[in-house]
């Protein structure tokens, strides 16, 4: 593991891009426990541009931009972080499982995963939420993790299948181990680095697909987060209106998350894959 | 099969909600109002109209045999407006806009990404993590910068909208100069982050493609650089063609959100209106016929791919 951390540091992308997600991370997590302001709360007038007290100013409520922005941060964190879990988790599931077993069920489980990649995910994802009343973050995590791994077990279940044929997966079967123990013990190890990169992708779709979910109108209530301050936003015109305070930070926020994640995936791209490693 | 799923899927998701969305069109006429009894006679109405008052694997076979009949019910919002007019009159810009972005966006990244992969080195550098950097940028967030800086802050473009108010969609030249003019920044915004994102793709394909030993060997056999990246190039195209029906389908929620952010006035902006009138209908017709959309392209994809990868074209034609 030590090994594996310092190759990783060896990817200046990595770096960086861990470093700039650090930054958000903090600021998301960190940010809401230490400040005093509710996002909800009016705190000046309609569209105050920034000023020393509010560092961002107000929003088309007169509530402060800066403190929704850390609670909205967090807030999508939160969202694409349990979207990314569930996804990850349902596609090694059946990945593993697929590629594991082959045959009968291999042929089922890719028949349901294929068509539902064919079935655009936002189409699902638009009446999944219009159909759950009462959506918090964590429910909107849930929904769009659950209509986002096919992608993943169709990766898993191609290294799976490749993984199966080694002989020290031969030697723990003849060892008695049961399928869910050789897929643990004997296979999961090996695609580690597969496996959790392709949870970094999952998180980065996760908090974009909230975003375009809460823009349209369906993001969680009672909540802010990235995308919905950008709901906000086009509905209370602050684009035509010029208030860019409103709408800049959440648009830069959203961009530098996802970018982030993309680094942290292509530096160990970088390191994981052989075909890739500078020597 | 996909096709059926997402029909059925359609259909039930939005029915899974409590309530019943008749009570609430007429809840919202009672506050007009009106007289207690001409609101239940208005109730059996409106339940006998949306077909509410049948059970429910009735209303499915309703549903289904009314697709084939492009009828798509009626909109809430819009009553007594047909769910398929609105989205008749939305379609063409939904189509205008899309189609050429993606299929522009595809060729120019494609052509970007084999010649990062190719040249390597700084160009490699630089030109793949700005695009790694554009391409994960969503759609809506380019449009909305480019809508404050290039329309409000500083007013070149119109602020949004298909055309000129007061104008009415015709076939003049002067009508579609002015059509061109509100495209120009919704088209700016979703094609730099399509090449981004094709060459992304191109470029990882043709890295794999340049180890291959065949172009070791052509090297070798001292065959002119062109010519070898020309046969990387064809391919590597290979699987980014699979990956233009993929795009047509993960490009679309942004797209979407796209179009709402300028008030295009296309299927995103009819959907941005019908969810924040939670008008089911209307929804349901603008998910339909997004899938039906993709599952489309997919299909026009494949049928191109048959005749782009010779091996599939000469087993089809039967020779070998």
């Amino acid at each position: 593991m030590g090994e594996v951390i310092t190759l990783l540091f060896r990817s200046r992308r990595f770096i960086i891009g861990a470093a700039l997600f650090t930054l958000v991370l903090a600021f998301g997590v960190i940010g809401p426990r230490v400040t005093s302001k509710d996002p909800f709360l009016m705190a000046g007038g309609l569209f105050d541009p920034p000023s020393e007290g509010s560092m961002l100013g107000t929003d088309n409520l007169g509530r402060d931009v800066f403190t929704q922005l850390m609670y909205g941060t967090g807030t999508s964190l939160l969202i694409g972080f349990v979207a990314g879990i569930v996804a990850t988790v349902i596609g090694v599931a059946i990945g593993t499982l697929a590629g594991f077993k082959g045959g009968v069920i291999d042929e089922l489980l890719m028949g349901v995963t294929n068509i539902l990649i064919t079935i655009p995910s936002i189409v699902v994802l638009i009446l999944l939420s219009v159909a759950v009343k009462g959506r918090s973050a964590t429910t909107m995590g849930v929904i769009i993790g659950v209509t986002a791994w096919p992608w993943t077990a169709r990766a898993v279940r191609a290294q799976t299948s490749s993984l199966k044929t080694r002989e020290h997966v031969d030697l723990a079967r003849i060892s008695g181990y049961s399928t869910v123990e050789l897929i643990v013990k004997e296979i999961m190890p090996y695609m580690f680095s597969y496996i959790f990169m392709a949870f970094i992708l999952q998180f980065s779709g996760g908090i974009t697909n909230e975003a375009t979910l809460s823009m349209l109108g369906l993001g969680p209530y009672q909540t802010v987060s990235l995308g919905v301050m950008l709901h906000w936003a086009l509905l209370w015109e602050s684009v035509r209106t010029g208030a860019w305070w409103a709408f800049i930070p959440p648009v830069l926020f959203l961009a530098v998350t996802s970018f982030s994640l993309m680094l942290i995936n292509a530096g160990m791209d970088e390191v994981f894959n052989p075909r890739l490693r500078k020597s | 099969m996909a096709f059926m799923i997402a029909v059925s899927l359609n259909f039930f998701l939005p029915r899974l909600i409590p309530g019943n969305p008749v009570r609430v069109l007429i809840s919202q006429l009672a506050e007009g109002g009106v007289q207690s009894d001409a609101l239940a006679r208005i109730y059996d109405n409106y339940m006998r109209e949306f077909g509410l008052d049948q059970p429910v694997y009735i209303q499915f076979f309703r549903y289904f045999t009314g697709l084939f009949k492009g009828d798509l019910g009626t909109s809430f919002m819009l009553y007594p407006g047909k769910v398929a007019d609105l989205i008749k009159e939305a379609l063409p810009w939904t189509v205008a806009l899309q189609v050429p972005t993606i299929l522009i966006g595809w060729i120019v990244g494609n052509v970007i990404g084999a010649v990062c992969a190719y040249k390597g080195g700084r160009f490699d550098a630089v030109v793949f993590t700005s695009a790694l950097a554009i391409s994960n940028v969503p759609y809506y967030c380019l449009a909305i910068i480019l809508l404050y800086g290039l329309a409000v802050h500083n007013p070149i473009f119109p602020v949004g909208g298909g055309y000129s108010f007061g104008s009415f969609p015709d076939l003049s030249w002067s009508f579609l100069g002015d059509a061109l003019y509100h495209y120009t920044l919704p088209f700016l915004s979703m094609i730099v982050v399509a090449i981004g994102g094709q060459a992304i793709g191109m470029r990882e394909m043709a890295l794999y493609e340049l180890t291959t030993d065949y172009v070791q060997y052509s090297k070798a056999l001292g065959l002119r650089d062109q010519k070898v990246v020309r046969y990387v190039f064809r391919n590597a195209m290979l699987p980014q063609i699979t990956g233009l029906a993929i795009s047509f389908g993960m490009m679309m929620g942004g797209a979407l959100v796209t179009e709402s952010v300028f008030s295009y006035p296309g299927i995103g902006s009819l959907l941005f209106t019908a969810i924040r009138q939670t008008d089911y209908p209307l929804i349901q017709g603008c998910t339909l016929i997004i899938t039906v959309a993709v599952l489309l392209a997919n299909f026009l994809v494949d049928i191109a791919y048959g005749f782009i990868d010779p091996r599939i074209r000469a087993a089809q034609l039967g020779e070998r």
